[in-house]
């Protein structure tokens, strides 16, 4: 190799790193001060490139992360001059810049936190915040982040644009909220996480539906151990870490190997991630220690009970059912009432679990798969064929999974 | 930042406006509440407004001035006031927004005032 492509490839190496460590903290701190997300990004954009170019002529610099904001405060003023508006922008960048060259080694802030807070704000439309998070914090581009939602990739744009454009005219605050609302803006944060982490699990048992959600992920679990390392003291990032990890653990056994769908109670244990699971039980450990229950610790709660139970068997129905009560009284979703049904079945019958599953608002569970497919279990187990047929048919009708649809059809 | 915050409330409360065994109540709570955005020092202005059968609707239409009484029916909420204030945030606008008496019966929008320079 000649000493210029050498050059070349370090330096693309270090843009690399730089983008891959630095990309979310860089965003953060600079929007978390300007409140223009889509500014800071287009600067950082600007920045990124001029050091692919920059980098392989005059080496990588001690500090790349100072020298990419250096870059991106100048692009920043050219777009803010460009625009004719966004004086007080600027004028937040040179004091930023000021700041940051004052500090002898230049550290900054780490503001992600913060960040994550104005992208799940109650003011953000939830549908957007999971992927305005992935676009911000980890840098996804707007495409790789359709395919996963399964939406086109203009529309998506058009939807991160519209949410960030809110943010900067609504004023919403990079902060992270004081101890008395905190608990329900926190929860808004890892709901955003986990509902992309969701995308590869909208199937009850959990199917990865594509190399994208499966990358998608390894994304959320990055965000997941982020907010419990930025967020040592509070119990619910642990919670959602520990729920993250157990469901991840479990990923390959998922699948039989002609593709086939297999029930938690049914998998093969030298399939989950031994080590994965270990951490699971660490993490929520941890949660508990901090002695403040909720949902995500409560959730995590119910996967520990499910992967200690004997080969072939569900976890004790018994706990399981007071677990899922508790969930349920307390932050109820169709999901929870659903899975609490399926368990009250199996500690008491599955007339007892029929009743919760009729219980529940029609309106609302006609067009939930996970309803019919619990519906016909229940109904095979209480010898109601008819109702095993109806349901069955919902079923199948409301999944497009071919695995799913032929694992119901054999039941 | 300023924020407009429009307080929408049921016609019951514009009732209790006049209503001598409930209108004690009802300023009350809104002279608590105004009292305490003055003394924060973030009222830039502000209106009660009278109520909704007060109301005139305007539309101009192919040259002609269309004239009806009454505010827009149908509506469960009417306009009974608002306040522009100056605060930091979204979340501090909110937080005003919320300690309304209009919050716990009616809903109040927030809205950011549109800045100066988008009017060049």
């Amino acid at each position: 190799m000649s000493d210029g492509a050498a050059r070349d490839a370090a330096a693309q190496a270090a843009v690399a790193r730089a983008a891959r460590d630095g990309y979310g903290r860089l965003l953060a701190y600079v929007a978390a001060r300007t409140r223009d997300i889509a500014a800071a990004e287009d600067a950082l954009a600007d920045a990124f490139a001029t050091a692919l170019r920059r980098w392989p002529e005059t080496g990588v610099p001690d500090s790349p992360e100072a020298w990419l904001l250096t870059v991106a405060r100048r692009a920043a003023g050219k777009g803010a001059r460009a625009r004719g508006t966004a004086q007080a922008a600027q004028a937040t960048l040179d004091i930023l810049m000021e700041e940051a060259m004052e500090t002898a080694a230049p550290e900054f802030p780490d503001d992600r936190l913060k960040l994550m807070f104005a992208c799940a704000h109650p003011a953000i439309d939830r549908s957007v915040r999971s992927a305005l998070i992935l676009q911000t914090v980890l840098g996804l581009d707007a495409a790789r982040i359709a395919r996963a939602f399964v939406v086109q990739p203009a529309a998506m744009g058009q939807r991160l644009s519209r949410a960030k454009a809110k943010i900067r005219a609504a004023g919403i605050p990079f902060r992270v909220p004081e101890a008395e609302e905190r608990e329900g803006r926190l929860d808004d944060v890892l709901m955003a996480v986990y509902a992309a982490y969701g995308l590869g699990w909208e199937v009850p048992g959990g199917l990865p539906a594509g190399r994208a959600r499966e990358d998608l992920a390894q994304e959320a679990l990055f965000l997941a151990r982020l907010v419990t390392a930025l967020m040592p003291g509070e119990p619910e990032p642990l919670g959602l870490l520990a729920l993250i990890l157990y469901c991840e653990a479990r990923r390959s056994a998922r699948r039989a190997e002609d593709g086939g769908f297999v029930p938690l109670a049914e998998q093969d244990r030298a399939l989950w991630d031994g080590a994965m699971v270990a951490e699971a039980e660490r993490v929520l450990e941890a949660a508990a220690r901090l002695g403040r229950p909720g949902r995500f610790q409560t959730e995590a709660a119910i996967q520990s009970v499910q992967v200690q139970a004997p080969r072939g068997q569900a976890g004790d129905p018994a706990v399981l059912s007071a677990l899922y009560d508790y969930l349920v009284t307390r932050w109820p979703s169709l999901g929870a009432e659903v899975a609490r049904a399926v368990v009250h079945a199996a500690a008491r019958g599955p007339e007892r679990g029929l009743q919760l599953l009729d219980a529940m608002p029609a309106d609302r569970v006609a067009g939930y798969q996970p309803w019919w497919a619990a519906r016909l279990e229940l109904c095979l187990q209480a010898g109601d064929s008819a109702g095993a047929k109806a349901a069955r048919a919902h079923a199948i009708a409301l999944t497009d999974d071919p695995a799913v649809q032929a694992w119901l059809k054999a039941r | 930042m300023q924020y407009m915050i429009v307080f929408r409330e049921p016609m019951s409360e514009f009732e209790k406006r006049e209503d001598p065994s409930q209108m004690g109540d009802y300023w009350g709570a809104w002279g608590a509440y105004i009292g305490a955005m003055r003394e924060a020092g973030i009222i830039v202005k502000g209106d009660g407004l009278l109520p909704p059968a007060t109301a005139t609707i305007v539309r101009q239409r192919e040259g002609a001035r269309l004239i009806e009484d009454g505010p827009f029916p149908d509506v469960k909420e009417q306009l009974g006031g608002y306040f522009v204030i100056e605060v930091p945030d979204l979340d501090a606008a909110i937080d005003w927004a919320g300690r309304s008496p209009a919050a716990l019966v009616g809903s109040v929008e927030v809205r950011p005032v549109m800045p100066a320079d988008m009017l060049l």
